[in-house]
């Protein structure tokens, strides 16, 4: 009796041992299915710079560290995250130390080694590359190999915050002898290299068709043991939105859609089937109203909502250069409206222009989550903004009358009826204008519907930035940045806004290193924006995903690829 | 009539050369910018040097002449070469019309893409015409009908209702509901063995049948407007004073007739199978030429919607050639010389 105990028990637990054995093996899940209703039209990430291209690629060639969801820095291909503390940036701030792993093979099965970060940064930066993430690449004198896995960064200027070169999916490092003849102009032809980059990666790529699908195999000298326990990836492209969705979460074909922009309620009703789940995840992008300080009357001419110094006090805005407007149009609106009626699992109500990473949001401009309606027009009444015999208030001649504009968009076009609905309450009169997005971000200087001309008076859009060091993106909103005819409209700061108080914070931010110092600064730049009214916040906006509930794995992630911890995926 | 034709394609080389020239200027004078659809993180003057890597900064007749060298003398060189092994000229240095957003040979993609449009797009024409023409002809023979007012409704509806309707419906019913077809088209699908040929039709017949649906819609009306011009003809009271039974009144004498303008009108929609079917082939990841010129449109990628569009445009005179060489044929009234 003992004896068949004892034995049962080495048997089950044998077979237990084999489960796991046979569980961690690599490729045991088969087929992965990802749906991308935009379908990547190369593999090559430094001649895109199209989030899908870069997702994409992110299964395949990979960079010295990438973001979790939380922002939060992971060394992938180094050891671990340079820092002063380690030695890993020198004193001065102007050079970084990277370490690669040893042992790290491409998929041809060559090493991983200092020459092929070497090589991406001379093929990034080669003028006639046209490469696209070649800002990652600013600022540097050279990139050294110091050993066969050690590169050193020496930059020109002292830099705070080193992590661009190499970190992220923007840059990650190719293969110095795959690309060796693709370098300047020729980069353009090298067709082959750029549809079949050799990775370190989890996959590699098997069959590329450009702007329809992808196939990837697993890589069996990828480095983790087990992983990937998918076999193969299926990355389709193409179709809609509201159709990628309804694949994952009615029908089941696909275990993996990507940005998801649909009406809160389709998608709901969507998830009823139990098929899938919808995850966000969440950046920096916030949906903004734009404040123009500057007076865009046609009757200007020339100086047509043009910044023509004194800190906005030559050629003002009729009306919303007084502060008192600013802050009743803000106090004025619902945002928890807009969040229900067109995000939904994708839009948080935000009182900040700098809502992420957590560390950087300011919550000292909570005022605006609750609409306030009385107060608004109380602030109105005082400044001796009177209604007229139409409802509109008026000041002096000047009536409240804004022009409204924005991208084509139904989610857009739905949050500008709702504000103008709110305004109203507050004897505001609002015209809505809406523009077809390659127009209206296209940038072309000939043309005067652009968001830079800005010749409206309050204009929406969203922006965010790329990484989670928030430096560049504030200095957006410095005298320097405003968007004027003399840089041809080329500057970021569109409401023209303009304090030597606030271009002083920013460059002291450019020159400082410690963290804590960092956040201090950047939450007061934030709280000079949000409380002089530069921009009115309206929503933090997410990525949506949806997945099969037969995967295991994905997390949203804003910072970095949403397929980052591909590898980790699997079937349960 | 061989003078004629050869007349013809003279007369089409000008035409062709003034419509490709027409293409590339509306298309460089429209807004759109190649590195519009970037996130907003890429700074101006990265846009600037992406820009000028794609060619953009030389002068737009430079641009135009570089293009016409590629598309008629370059690519040319290169289908002679790949398919028949015969090098001319420098076969190294020779540069072809590469797109911008996918940085590869416009060319190939095209040829990548030409036969699930034809399979999909030329099968739905097909089986059109099949169902068009004898609804047409029983309509119109049974005018007022039951089955007349019938197709008539549903040609209506067919007429009326968009693909892009009419898709989504097929998909939520058969595919959401009924689980019978895959929504999604599987490009990477061989047909390798009776499986996957059985996957193959399975994942046509929505497509297929939406687009028929519409072509049918179409063609039927035509049909059934061109015999009922017919039938009260003095021909056909003869041949039936002849005594010939109806059968042959109406098969040999009517539809020969009635067919002249429905066959023109085909001819002329067979280019229009090679565009694709823009909606269709996006509702259903179809990767067809209709949907590589929708994604090539939307990301400003000039050099795609250029050559693809002028292949249009090569195909729609020579269709046009052709339709007038089929009507002296099913016309003997009508001689070309």
């Amino acid at each position: 009796m003992k004896k068949t105990l004892l034995l049962s028990i080495a048997l089950s637990s044998a077979v237990a041992l084999a489960g796991t054995a046979w569980a961690a093996e690599q490729g045991r899940d088969g087929e992965l299915r990802l749906l991308y209703w935009q379908a990547p039209s190369t593999m090559m990430p430094y001649l895109s710079g199209g989030t899908k291209e870069l997702e994409a690629s992110s299964i395949v060639i990979e960079p010295l560290a990438r973001y979790d969801p939380d922002g939060k820095m992971h060394p992938w291909l180094a050891e671990e995250i340079p820092t002063v503390a380690n030695g890993g940036i020198s004193e001065d701030l102007k050079s970084i130390t990277w370490k690669i792993r040893r042992g790290i093979k491409w998929s041809d099965g060559s090493e991983l080694t200092s020459a092929d970060a070497v090589f991406t940064y001379e093929y990034c930066s080669h003028p006639d590359t046209g490469c696209t993430s070649s800002n990652y690449y600013n600022d540097i004198v050279s990139v050294d190999a110091v050993d066969s896995h050690t590169i050193r960064i020496n930059f020109t200027v002292a830099k705070p915050f080193p992590y661009a070169p190499f970190v992220g999916y923007n840059a990650p490092i190719i293969q110095a002898a795959q690309f060796d003849g693709c370098i300047g102009a020729k980069a353009q032809e090298c067709t082959e290299q750029n549809f079949y980059p050799i990775g370190t990666g989890p996959f590699k790529v098997v069959d590329f068709k450009p702007n329809d699908v992808i196939v990837f195999e697993a890589n069996e000298l990828y480095r983790e043991e087990g992983q990937p326990a998918f076999q193969s990836v299926l990355f389709k492209g193409g179709g809609d939105a509201t159709s990628a969705a309804r694949a994952v979460l009615e029908t089941g074909e696909m275990h993996f859609a990507w940005n998801l922009q649909v009406e809160p309620e389709i998608l709901n009703k969507m998830t009823e089937a139990g098929k899938g789940t919808i995850i966000a995840g969440f950046g920096t992008a916030v949906e903004r109203l734009m404040v123009n300080f500057t007076n865009p009357n046609p009757a200007n001419e020339e100086h047509r909502s043009e910044y023509l110094g004194g800190n906005n006090n030559r050629n003002p805005h009729p009306f919303l250069s007084e502060y008192a407007v600013r802050r009743a149009l803000s106090l004025a609106i619902d945002r928890q409206i807009l969040v229900d009626a067109g995000y939904g699992f994708a839009g948080k109500i935000s009182c900040n222009v700098l809502p992420a990473p957590a560390i950087y949001a300011s919550d000292a401009n909570d005022e605006c989550k609750t609409q306030n309606v009385d107060e608004a027009n109380r602030i109105l009444d005082e400044a001796g903004w009177i209604p007229g015999s139409d409802g509109v208030r008026a000041k002096d001649g000047v009536r409240l009358s804004i022009l409204y504009q924005t991208s084509t968009n139904s989610v857009r076009q739905g949050t500008q009826a709702f504000i103008k609905e709110m305004w109203k309450a507050i004897g505001v009169e609002t015209e809505l204008r809406n523009l077809s997005a390659s127009v209206f971000f296209g940038g072309d200087p000939a043309s005067p519907d652009t968001y830079q001309k800005f010749y409206t008076d309050i204009e929406m859009y969203t922006n965010t930035f790329s990484g989670t060091d928030p430096e560049t993106y504030m200095a957006n909103w410095t005298c320097k940045q405003v968007s004027r005819k003399a840089n041809t409209w080329g500057g970021g700061n569109m409401p023209r806004w303009c304090d030597p108080n606030y271009d002083a914070l920013s460059a002291e931010m450019a020159t400082t290193a410690n963290l804590d110092d960092r956040i201090r600064l950047a939450k007061a730049m934030n709280d000079m924006l949000m409380q002089d009214y530069a921009m009115i916040p309206l929503i933090h906006r997410g990525g949506v995903s949806a997945f099969s509930n037969a995967v295991e794995g994905p997390r949203g992630n804003e910072w970095d690829s949403e397929l980052w911890n591909i590898a980790e995926w699997h079937l349960k | 009539m061989i003078q004629y034709i050869i007349r013809r394609l003279l007369a089409a080389i000008p035409t062709l050369l003034v419509i490709s020239f027409v293409i590339f200027a509306l298309l460089d004078l429209a807004p759109g910018d190649p590195t519009g659809s970037l996130p907003m993180t890429v700074p101006p003057e990265v846009r600037e040097k992406i820009r000028l890597s794609l060619g953009l900064g030389e002068a737009m007749h430079i641009r135009y002449y570089k293009w016409v060298v590629q598309f008629f003398i370059n690519e040319p060189l290169n289908i002679l070469q790949h398919s028949f092994g015969i090098t001319i000229g420098d076969a190294e240095n020779r540069t072809r019309i590469l797109s911008w957003a996918t940085r590869s040979p416009v060319i190939d993609l095209i040829v990548e893409r030409t036969p699930q449009t034809l399979w999909v797009v030329g099968l739905s024409f097909l089986f059109g015409i099949l169902m068009a023409i004898p609804i047409g002809i029983v309509q119109a023979y049974r005018q007022y009908s039951l089955f007349d007012q019938i197709g008539t409704f549903v040609a209506m509806v067919g007429f009326s209702v968009p693909t892009f309707f009419t898709g989504v419906v097929a998909i939520i019913l058969f595919s959401v509901q009924l689980k019978w077809f895959p929504m999604i088209y599987d490009t990477t699908l061989e047909i390798t063995s009776w499986n996957n040929f059985v996957l193959q039709v399975k994942q046509m017949i929505m497509p297929v049948t939406v687009l028929a649906f519409y072509q049918a819609a179409q063609l039927s009306r035509f049909m059934r407007a061109s015999i009922l011009d017919n039938l009260n003809l003095d021909y056909v009271r003869t041949a039936r004073s002849k005594g010939r039974s109806e059968n042959a009144v109406l098969i040999i004498h009517v539809l020969r007739n009635s067919l002249i303008p429905v066959v023109t009108l085909i001819a002329l929609g067979i280019p229009t199978i090679f565009g694709g079917a823009i909606i269709t082939e996006q509702i259903f990841r179809v990767n067809g030429l209709g949907q590589l010129l929708i994604i090539a449109i939307e990301g400003a990628d000039i050099p795609t919607v250029q050559t693809l569009t002028f292949l249009f445009a090569i195909l729609i005179v020579l269709f046009n050639l052709i339709a007038d060489v089929l009507y002296g044929m099913l016309d003997p009234r009508i001689r070309y010389d």
